[in-house]
């Protein structure tokens, strides 16, 4: 069976990333990864389930490992070769046991939560960030039973979604798919988790205008996240910068008040804000801005748009970034990471806390995110896929996924 | 040779193609056969000795209105106010009329022995005009005495320091002007009556007011029942100012109006081919037209603007006249007519006009998408009497490239109205009662008016009013060259060649339309029978 292979090979990783000056996803063909023959990922233990994948996201980070501009702070917590693909729907043909315990018969549809956490790799006791619930930021994911790996499809030991061979996931990583729910809007939980965890992260206050930069499928899926999380409780406003016309019109349906073409969103935030503008930056401003793309442009276009005192969420992953730090120090803003999930304040109806996951079900249901999914392409056409997932917003799409249900592919 | 009236020219075979402007160039266009242009009257005779005019009106005032001298005496307290930069278009040649009037009040001014005098720029809500403006509307010798010790100052409706309720019209509108000039013994406006519009009690009322007033007026309810604004008598626009007016001078404050009318010789001799009538055109005129166009054709927008923003126009003034202001305005209005009206027998499906690079609100600066949409559908289409030219229903195509450009520094409110407000609806009514609020009180806006040089946060709002009207009227909208994002943002129609145009306008107005253009410069207003 066929899987995308990420190996660990300079020559291709240089290559990769010339081509990438041409557009992201470019490389697919000279770089890194290869589509090879696999057998599947063998199970280090019991705990452990075969999942076969049926669609399998293209997320950015993918886009930036495969392109080399992620940073080198993975490095250490990546371990080679490794078949990526961390937004994964699939079927568990031998059954399984999911996250809280409950058994699942074979054939049962799965997500599966990604983080490699304490639990993964049967650390015990597990690290404080795991024990508190907050897996994503787990001290350990380079040690136990498994190679180092920050989530599947970064992880030697395995496998990922982008494989015809399947995966091996751990019963802390095992969600089942809801009834009703489609493959799409199964594929799309995974990418919509980091959207809650973020909006959760942004503090909003009652009253709050919120500014979004980006609107790929993090960008939208976060706009979603506010509006049906965060607003019922705050009433915030939510401004939203977006580059191409099918993304502005996708903003305004997930919820935005405003959505404007991103140099025009300091201008809209101005606006909203009823503030003056000193030397090019605001001297009010939004009150949380949620970075969505985690460049050196967007951070900056954050910290002008931000108020004093405000505070910027990075939703999308940054690498080595050029920023200038004067407004953050000058203006005592506080800037955070928003990076996977894991649980959260909000609680259920016994009181319990949420895992993210849960809730992120919750938005695909409520808000219709499965729609967001605009491409489907079979493995042999990995090249294609990446290139259109590479520009995915020129080319009307937002999120472009393998199908490896012995389906050609369709586009939306 | 008396100057030739107005002429309607019916297009036939024989007739040569059509000049048009389009923005910073020119286009000339063939117009189907039976098509009528119509061009302005040449200009009128100036006066021979301005100044000599000028004392002669302020000494024999029209109206119930002493002489100026008889109203100056030492202690008294006096302010001069006048039109701003908007005024005249292009901007005229050394002297300015304002300097050749102001100078003359200042001169008997000192001979009454009056020492308190200061002069106001009667801005309203437009931009602050820099000092080569000052300068060139004022002269040098004024601004110098004048300026440096804070006695020539631009009217600013946003200090509530500088301003005072005068109180509610029997409509219940707000008077809110200059307190300085609402203060002093006497107020003396210098005016420039470039269209019919201006002038009147609007000087005073519109000039030097807040927003809090200009709101009663400057609203698109006012604009559509103003047909048109250009027309006094029918002008709901000018029937509020009217009443403010007469609030003002039962409120004690003492007006000396002073009108002043020019000719319509807008452009210097190396650009009269264009206030000719083309199959009159000599070798000079084409040689002018082609060397003209091939340069503009060559050069960036961005450097034709500033050759074309340097030039000055050499209006002459034709008549000045002084006294109380109905009954100066009166007078002036007639002379408006005398130098701009062409009667024109009947409305036309489709008229179409060629924009130029300025308007009243972009002198030294870029003419935005929205004052295009104003400077055809607020200014030309409105240059009417009785009935506008474009029948109801009918369709407007306007030839100006209409690029996405603003200036940050004069029409910072402009770019937020035309990517926020306009992307959201293009009605005047739901934008007035949606937006206009949170513009005018915006703090940035209020700031870059009061210490910059930006047109107040509300103006675009106003510039979108003054086309409701035509809004309203016409059954379609499109502009030849236009940028198409720009043109569609305005909500209007975009075609590559006239040709097209037409094409588009038969689906509005049949296979058979009547066409009328208006052929500018100069400018005229339309007597429709």
């Amino acid at each position: 069976m066929k899987a995308l292979v990420f190996e660990r090979n300079l020559p291709r990783f240089a290559a990769s990333r010339v081509a990438s000056v041409f557009g992201s996803g470019r490389g697919a063909g000279i770089g890194p990864l290869q589509l090879l023959d696999a057998l599947p990922p063998e199970a280090p233990d019991s705990d452990w389930f075969h999942l076969r994948p049926l669609l399998s996201g293209i997320c950015g980070s993918d886009l930036a490992t495969l392109d080399g501009r992620s940073s080198r702070y993975f490095e250490d917590i990546v371990s080679f070769p490794f078949v990526p693909g961390h937004e994964v729907v699939g079927v568990l043909d031998g059954g399984g046991v999911d996250y809280s315990g409950t058994v699942m018969a074979p054939g049962t549809r799965a997500i599966i939560e990604p983080v490699l956490g304490c639990a993964p790799r049967h650390i015990v006791p597990p690290c404080p960030q795991c024990g508190s619930g907050h897996y994503g930021l787990c001290g350990n994911l380079a040690l136990g039973v498994i190679s180092p790996g920050l989530q599947t499809g970064f992880c030697a030991d395995t496998g990922g979604g982008w494989s015809a061979a399947g995966l091996v996931a751990h019963r802390s990583q095992l969600h089942a798919v809801p009834d009703g729910f489609s493959d799409e809007d199964a594929v799309i939980v995974e990418p919509t988790a980091c959207a809650v965890h973020a909006a959760l992260s942004g503090d909003i206050q009652p009253g709050d205008s919120v500014a979004v930069i980006g609107a790929g499928t993090l960008g939208l899926t976060t706009i979603a996240a506010l509006h049906h999380l965060i607003r019922p409780a705050t009433s915030c406003t939510v401004l939203a910068g977006a580059k191409h016309p099918h993304q502005r019109r996708v903003a305004e349906a997930m919820g935005a008040d405003t959505v404007v073409p991103p140099d025009q969103l300091a201008r809209a935030v101005r606006r909203q804000a009823g503030s003056l503008v000193l030397a090019g930056r605001l001297t009010g401003g939004a009150d949380v801005v949620f970075d969505c793309v985690g460049s050196s442009e967007s951070l900056s276009q954050a910290l002008a748009m931000v108020r004093p005192r405000g505070r910027v969420v990075v939703v999308g992953m940054p690498a080595k970034v050029s920023v200038d730090l004067a407004p953050l120090w000058h203006r005592e803003l506080t800037l955070v990471g928003a990076y996977a999930y894991g649980t959260e304040s909000t609680t259920g109806p016994g009181g319990e806390p949420r895992r993210t996951f849960e809730l992120a079900i919750d938005l695909v249901t409520q808000a219709g995110l499965g729609s967001l999914v605009s491409a489907a392409y079979p493995l042999d056409r990995y090249e294609e896929a990446l290139v259109h997932a590479g520009a995915a917003g020129r080319r009307g799409a937002v999120k472009v996924v393998f199908d490896l249900r012995n389906r050609k592919g369709h586009n939306r | 040779m008396s100057p030739r009236p107005g002429f309607v020219l019916e297009v036939d075979r024989s007739t040569p193609p059509t000049l048009y402007w389009h923005g910073e160039r020119f286009r000339m266009e063939r117009l189907p056969e039976g098509s009528r242009v119509i061009y302005a009257p040449e200009p009128l005779d100036p006066l021979g000795d301005p100044s000599a005019a000028i004392r002669h009106a302020l000494r024999h005032p029209l109206g119930d209105k002493d002489p100026l001298p008889a109203l100056l005496h030492p202690g008294m307290k006096l302010t001069i106010a006048f039109d701003d930069i908007s005024l005249p278009l292009p901007p005229m040649e050394r002297p300015d009329i304002r300097q050749l009037v102001i100078e003359q009040v200042l001169d008997m001014a000192a001979d009454a022995g009056v020492d308190d005098v200061e002069l106001i720029v009667a801005l309203a809500l437009h931009r602050r005009m820099t000092e080569p403006e000052l300068r060139h509307a004022l002269g040098d010798r004024i601004y110098d005495a004048f300026a440096p010790n804070g006695l020539l100052t631009q009217h600013d409706a946003e200090d509530p320091d500088a301003l005072v309720h005068l109180g509610l019209t029997d409509q219940g509108e707000d008077v809110e002007i200059n307190k300085r000039a609402a203060e002093s013994d006497l107020l003396v406006y210098v005016n420039i009556n470039l269209v019919a519009m201006d002038g009147g009690h609007k000087s005073v009322a519109t000039g030097l007011a807040s927003y809090k007033s200009l709101r009663h007026h400057h609203n698109p309810q006012t604009m559509q029942r103003s047909r048109s604004f250009m027309d006094q008598h029918k002008s709901e626009l000018h029937s509020a100012n009217w009443r403010m007016g007469k609030l003002i001078a039962d409120s004690g404050v003492n007006v000396f109006q002073i009108e002043t009318n020019l000719n319509n010789d807008a452009f210097p001799p190396a650009f009269n081919f264009l206030q000719k009538r083309e199959w009159e055109w000599g070798v000079k005129d084409r040689l002018a037209y082609l060397g003209a166009s091939k340069v503009l054709d060559r050069t960036p927008a961005k450097y034709a603007r500033q050759v074309f923003h340097s030039v000055k126009a050499p209006h002459r003034m034709t008549s000045v006249q002084a006294g109380e202001v109905e009954a100066v305005h009166a007078v002036t209005t007639d002379n408006v007519w005398k130098q701009q009206g062409v009667v024109v027998e009947g409305q036309t499906d489709i008229l179409s006009m060629g924009l130029p690079y300025i308007s009243p609100y972009n002198v030294n600066s870029i003419l935005n998408p929205i004052l295009v949409a104003c400077l055809g559908l607020g200014y030309f289409f409105n240059m009417y009497r009785g009935k506008p030219l474009v029948r109801e229903g009918g369709v407007v195509i306007m030839s100006h490239p209409t690029p996405w450009e603003f200036s940050p520094v004069h029409h910072p409110s402009y770019i937020d109205f035309f990517e926020q407000v306009l992307s959201e609806t293009t009605d005047p009514i739901e934008i007035a009662n949606g937006f206009e609020e949170s513009f005018a009180t915006d703090p940035w806006y209020i700031h870059l008016y009061r210490t910059g040089h930006a047109y107040h946060g509300v103006h675009p709002f106003y510039m979108w009013y003054w086309c409701a009207h035509a809004l309203q009227h016409l059954g379609a909208v499109i502009i030849v060259g236009g940028d198409p994002a720009a043109v569609h943002r305005l909500g209007f129609r975009v075609a590559s060649t006239m040709a097209d145009a037409l094409e588009m306008a038969n689906d509005i107005v049949g296979t058979s339309p009547t066409l009328t253009h208006i052929h500018t410069p100069p400018i005229f207003m339309s007597d429709v029978q």
